[in-house]
């Protein structure tokens, strides 16, 4: 029978097996940023261990890192601690380090991509459970837990369980105004915030196959909102156009033997998952959520749900608790409800290609007098990129705050946060409570959605905009 | 890693179900570059008010429960984000053992390598020991790992319980994983240099 491409990944990596099925998988690339890493190389030094290889390593603060002037420093003491802490580990073990003041230095899951660092083929692990965005350039990435970073660092390996496989196709295509992030959030409202749970998605069909390397990332990156272990796509002409010439990717030679190996590694024909789902391209709409779960999410033309409406009494109480957290009355249309910030960045929607959609839709325009939103670029590269097109102009006249680049508002860890009772469009990945600050409530949606819901100062269909 | 083998303490009930890591320890606590001292921030907000002050009636604020060695509580215990802070927020309050129906799967592997035991019992269990923690005068449990039974207060027969043999293992000898994994060292070896000669772009020149 045929393989996955998840199978032949995970076979290719299985440096010993246990009775048990217990798989010693290798780890070919290691991400690591300053929230997750000080007590493991603390755990390290206390038993007098290395780094085994520096090569395969790559670090960058990137959570706690102030989005202002970086020539200010980190004004926040335990924030600033963290950052200092992960720059001596860094020197002192001999991992390479992008610091605060690298013009490369961004959102963990953004930069590896963007170095080439992260290849088809891979295994990739990193102390963050959004590390399965790297799985769009077909690479097993996953997140990992502190003890776990230690272990790769010190052996270059992990033992795991194989996961469960599950193939989720898109497809037809997208009608105007549909993007990537509708794709997920929409998936997600399918499959719910446990869908996928024990399972490793890997997304198909004609839809995901006409993703730029950008969308794939911001599909991937949501796989663990589904519940999922990781989410993968196969490589193909996209990818390897998105990787050639990129600094760390294979040079001359390497790269015609590397891209040969890439080219075997797409499922086979005959290749079995153990869960199949299915969704049609033209069916979607732009998404938004209305509750405090990535699974409370409805089209734009939607209204917010009525808890009455539930068919289980745990639903309807929880509906209910969203609704009152979020201020929102059941029936509103979505496209009524006023907000207070717009947010677009975070390693779901901080890279260039979202960045052009927004500048598309505000260039010669204003953002509604009562928002406050700010575009925060998810690396210094980003940034770069963004200004020699002269992107940063278009976003400035609008009424946009231009940042610098880190998490920033896409999690309560650095200055950028929600007052309590805010209302936030977000191009973010979580709207738990109180994940953009306490109090503040968060609908998520693509990045045109959120430049139109700042040109409108209410959530707004993008496709009336045109 | 501090072995498991026979542990005596008292067990705290906490009847609620989907406790989740935020819950366990809130976000703001991972600024921390320790691993200790998380202890008295573990379950903050059910355990205190506001403006710090303990809630008299959260049951780890209670005697003899503010010595609790094990916790006893619902399903999918340590569900959603993957931070290790929340089992070192419990390991630092001094819980070694956490009994539920059900727990989320990070989480359970997280407890394995701090040296704490999860176990898993059917909820008529639970129900069970949750009643006797609550009730009993002094509610005290053993649970001895080698034998693999939770010897109860009143003198009621002990409860059986399963672990896998590998975690086991790991805990009754304090064994750290990744002392295990380098004494694999030449598998790893092995496996390096056959990647380096099929995949040679995998490894990089560093400085
Ligand atoms: S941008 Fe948000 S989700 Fe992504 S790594 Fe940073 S905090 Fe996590």
């Amino acid at each position: 029978m045929g393989r996955t491409l998840f199978e032949k990944i995970w076979d290719s990596h299985v440096v010993d097996r246990q009775p048990d099925g217990t798989c010693l998988l290798y780890i070919d690339r290691h991400l690591v940023h300053e929230v997750t890493s000080p007590q493991a190389f603390e755990g390290l030094r206390s038993t007098g261990r290395r780094v085994r290889r520096l090569d395969a390593t790559l670090a960058v603060p990137d959570h706690n890192v102030p989005t202002s002037d970086r020539k200010l420093g980190i004004a926040e003491p335990t924030s600033r601690l963290q950052v200092e802490t992960l720059e001596r580990n860094c020197e002192e073990f001999g991992v390479e380090l992008f610091g605060v003041t690298d013009q490369r230095q961004g959102i963990v899951h953004i930069i590896g991509p963007e170095q080439g660092f992260t290849l088809p083929g891979m295994t990739i692990v990193c102390g963050d459970s959004h590390t399965s965005t790297h799985g769009a350039f077909g690479s097993l990435a996953f997140g990992i837990g502190t003890s776990e970073v230690e272990h790769v660092l010190a052996t270059q390996t992990l033992l795991q369980r194989m996961p469960k496989t599950m193939r989720i196709t898109v497809d037809g295509e997208l009608g105007f105004g549909v993007t990537a992030k509708d794709v997920i959030l929409a998936i997600i409202g399918k499959i719910g915030t446990a869908g996928g749970t024990g399972h490793v998605i890997e997304y198909a069909g004609s839809v995901i196959r006409g993703l730029s390397m950008e969308g794939r990332m911001t599909i991937c990156n949501m796989s663990i909102e589904a519940g999922a272990r990781a989410g993968l796509i196969a490589p193909d002409e996209t990818t390897f156009a998105y990787v050639k010439g990129r600094p760390m990717a294979p040079k001359a030679g390497a790269w015609e033997q590397a891209v040969a190996y890439w080219r075997s590694l797409p499922s086979d024909p005959d290749a079995r998952y153990d869960t199949e789902i299915v969704l049609h391209g033209q069916t979607l709409e732009p998404q938004v959520t209305w509750g405090t779960s990535p699974q409370d999410v409805v089209g734009i033309t939607g209204t917010v749900p009525d808890p009455r409406a539930a068919d289980a009494e745990d639903r309807r109480r929880s509906i209910s608790r969203s609704l009152e957290y979020m201020g929102l009355e059941a029936g509103m249309p979505m496209s009524e409800i006023a907000i207070d910030k717009v947010f677009i960045g975070s390693c779901t929607n901080g890279r260039i290609e979202d960045l052009r959609a927004v500048a598309k839709l505000v260039e010669g325009k204003k953002i509604a007098s009562r928002v406050e939103a700010m575009i925060v670029p998810g690396s210094g590269l980003v940034k770069y990129q963004a200004e020699e097109e002269g992107l940063d102009k278009i976003f400035i006249d609008a009424g946009f705050d231009w940042r610098e680049a880190g998490c920033s508002m896409c999690l309560g860890m650095n200055p950028d946060k929600l007052k309590p009772g805010e209302r936030c469009a977000s191009t973010s990945n979580r709207n738990f409570e109180g994940r953009q600050g306490p109090g503040g409530r968060t609908h998520l949606l693509s990045p045109a959605m959120a430049a139109a819901a700042a040109l409108n100062g209410h959530l707004t269909d993008v496709r009336d905009l045109a | 890693m501090q072995p498991f083998t026979k542990l005596t303490g008292v067990a705290a009930p906490l009847p609620l179900v989907n406790v989740d890591t935020d819950k366990i320890i809130p976000a703001k606590w991972l600024k921390t570059i320790k691993r200790t001292g998380l202890g008295i921030a573990a379950f903050e907000t059910l355990r205190y008010e506001t403006d710090g002050s303990e809630k008299p009636d959260f049951v780890l604020n209670r005697e003899p429960y503010r010595h609790a060695e094990i916790l006893i509580a619902g399903a999918n215990f340590g569900c959603g984000s993957s931070r290790e802070h929340a089992p070192w927020a419990l390991l630092d309050f001094g819980i070694r053992c956490v009994i539920a129906p059900s727990f989320a799967d990070i989480f359970f592997n997280n407890c394995f390598k701090n040296g704490i035991l999860p176990i898993v019992l059917p909820q008529e269990q639970i129900d069970l020991l949750m009643q006797e923690a609550t009730e009993a005068d002094d509610p005290t449990f053993t649970v001895d790992l080698e034998a693999k039974e939770i010897i109860r207060p009143r003198g009621n027969a002990p409860l059986p319980f399963d672990v896998d043999a590998f975690s086991r293992d790991c805990l009754l000898q304090g064994l750290d994983d990744i002392g295990l994994t380098l004494a694999k060292s030449t598998k790893i070896d092995g496996f390096e240099s056959q990647q380096r000669t099929g995949q040679p772009w995998l490894y990089r020149a560093v400085a």
